[in-house]
């Protein structure tokens, strides 16, 4: 009985630091992510759209999650240095040039991923700034 | 006795003034440098008469490479702007608020658009016909046209009062206001709205349907 009574706040200490640790997970993300809008306005909504709709045939919207999941780790690279190849995104043709942002450092970047990758119905979880210098090293 | 003749007054001061707001339609005002001109009235005698600002004759290339001028927009309201294609900042923004005005007018012939590229090195008709396309207007109601830089960006200064620069510093090359101006049917200015503006585009919205009343009557 008496091991029972200890052992049941232990786990629950326990518990709560699993939890917590968590959580501080969660506050990294949401810190990213709400910068990450605001950059998100300032530089790539005029095209994109408030929503992530796009702009007609001129501009894609961002809200294939295929396409965000499977290009993960390219999409530091296509904001950092543009894009001029087509791609394809929900089956439709998109080749105008996007512009490069030169200017945006690495941190932006990946607050700018995660802005765009959990939003507009897209749930990606964090991409850290350690994910990004490595990916930004591996641009073409 | 006081009181009992007061409230009836104020009723009927409250009911007329009532009456007269209702009665005070809107009107857009007409904006630019004017001046006041003599004129000879019919009964031979003398008088004062404004002379509002208005677009002069002009005539561009449009997408489809054809010459269009004033004529194309005679009797009809329009909404101009300009722009270049390859402009990342605001024309994107504007455009897509454009689109929005464009898609509740479509099937009103009396409302155009007039999209100008102040990008004379690189926005041929072609260019233009593309980028129309892709932005899904394509069509004799919104017209983007091509001109000489001299051309373009008179207009734009003198007549729609629009600031444009060539500013190779730049990174796009260009820098330009983001107005969407509203001309009426007499080629005068009758509002000017910042096409980035959400509120402002709003109000541009509310101002075609007032100016399209005005000239029913």
């Amino acid at each position: 009985m008496r091991k029972l009574l200890i052992s049941i706040p232990v786990l629950f200490t326990f518990i709560m630091m699993i939890y917590s640790c968590q959580s501080a997970d969660q506050v990294t993300q949401d810190l990213y992510y709400v910068s990450g809008r605001d950059y998100y306005i300032k530089y790539c909504q005029n095209c994109h759209g408030a929503k992530g709709e796009g702009l007609g045939a001129l501009a894609p919207p961002l809200t294939d999650t295929v396409f965000l999941k499977e290009n993960r780790n390219k999409l530091a690279c296509f904001i950092k240095n543009g894009m001029s190849e087509p791609i394809t995104i929900h089956g439709k043709k998109y080749e105008e040039k996007m512009p490069d942002f030169q200017t945006l450092g690495n941190i932006d970047i990946a607050k700018i991923v995660v802005y765009i990758t959990n939003s507009f119905g897209n749930k990606q979880g964090m991409y850290p700034l350690e994910q990004a210098n490595e990916d930004l090293k591996k641009c073409k | 006795m006081k009181l009992n003749f007061s409230i009836p007054t104020s009723f009927l001061f409250a009911l007329a003034l009532f009456v007269s707001s209702c009665q005070d339609t809107k009107k857009l005002p007409i904006l630019g440098p004017r001046e006041a001109v003599t004129v000879k009235n019919a009964d031979g005698s003398m008088g004062v008469d404004t002379v509002y600002k208005t677009i002069p004759a002009f005539s561009f290339l449009n997408q489809d490479s054809v010459l269009i001028n004033n004529d194309t927009f005679k009797d009809k309201i329009y909404i101009a702007d300009f722009f270049f294609t390859s402009c990342t900042t605001i024309c994107p923004t504007m455009h897509r608020n454009m689109k929005t005005i464009f898609e509740e007018y479509k099937e009103n012939p009396e409302v155009m658009f007039l999209s100008h590229t102040i990008d004379f090195k690189y926005d041929k008709p072609s260019v233009l016909k593309k980028y129309a396309e892709k932005l899904g207007v394509d069509g004799p109601k919104w017209q983007f046209v091509y001109g000489s830089k001299d051309s373009i960006y008179k207009i734009a200064e003198k007549d729609y009062l629009v600031a444009v620069i060539e500013d190779s510093t730049n990174k796009d090359g260009y820098i330009h206001q983001g107005w969407l101006m509203l001309i009426d049917k007499n080629k005068r200015i009758r509002g000017a709205y910042d096409g980035t503006d959400d509120k402002q585009v709003a109000q541009l919205k509310k101002d075609v349907a007032i100016l399209l009343a005005e000239d029913k009557k």
